[in-house]
């Protein structure tokens, strides 16, 4: 099992979630992909992509200000 | 992965503006992102964002034709459809977007073919200016007319860009 990082705090729509799944169709399932994102559209966007993908979310963690890292299962 | 059956999305790229190809890529590769099935048909104007040849070149058959495919140039000449300035502001808005952590239209562009959006070129347009299919990068599928993409589009949105 892999668990790759991304960070996407500096990317704008489309790129967020472009990004995500661009890293998860290079993982093999069952692994673990942490993306570091920002409060707003990325933060209610790429989970919910994700899940709608039928991804697992595993856990969204506050880091600090704006800042979140959430965890998925390919 | 999920595999019910994935919504579908159809974008008829006729402009070959830089501005209007942004806002195709956009739709494209988010929709892709988001599991979308989506193809890109390419008329027109909108087939110098898929030349080979990025630059201004004589391609195709004929000598109109080649004059045509020079003035028209690829996806590094498209203009901007508003406040143009002579071709200068498609680079201006890419330093602005680069600037802004936007995505470029070449960024787009390369995240929309990694998402495998399936890029269509149209048949008579091809003709009209004498290119083949050769002339378009290799991430064409098909050349094919207007059958076919209402076969491929059936069943989900279609927009025209």
């Amino acid at each position: 099992m892999v668990t790759k990082q991304l960070d996407i705090t500096k990317e704008h729509c489309p790129m967020t979630f472009v990004k995500t799944k661009i890293e998860l169709s290079r993982l093999q399932p069952g692994d673990l992909l942490e993306v570091l994102l920002t409060e707003g559209e990325p933060l209610e966007n790429v989970p919910r992509s994700a899940t709608e993908q039928g991804f697992r979310v595993l856990e969204i963690i506050h880091v600090k200000d704006d800042i979140h890292k959430i965890t998925i299962e390919k | 992965m999920n595999t019910s059956e994935k919504k579908k999305l159809s974008i008829i790229s006729f402009s070959g503006d830089f501005d209007k190809l942004v806002a195709a890529f956009t739709l494209a590769s988010g929709s892709a992102a988001v599991n979308y099935e989506v193809n890109i048909f390419f008329t027109f104007w909108g087939l110098n964002a898929i030349k080979k040849k990025k630059g201004r070149s004589f391609t195709g058959k004929g000598a109109l034709a080649r004059i045509f495919g020079f003035l028209m140039g690829g996806v590094n000449n498209v203009p901007l459809s508003r406040l143009n300035f002579l071709g200068a502001s498609p680079g201006l808005m890419t330093f602005l977007m680069r600037k802004r952590n936007v995505a470029t239209l070449k960024e787009l562009i390369e995240a929309s073919i990694a998402l495998n959006v399936n890029l269509y070129a149209c048949e008579m347009s091809m003709h009209i200016l004498g290119m083949t299919k050769d002339d378009f990068i290799p991430e064409i599928k098909s050349v094919i007319g207007v059958a076919n993409f209402l076969q491929y589009s059936e069943g989900g949105d279609r927009i025209f860009i």
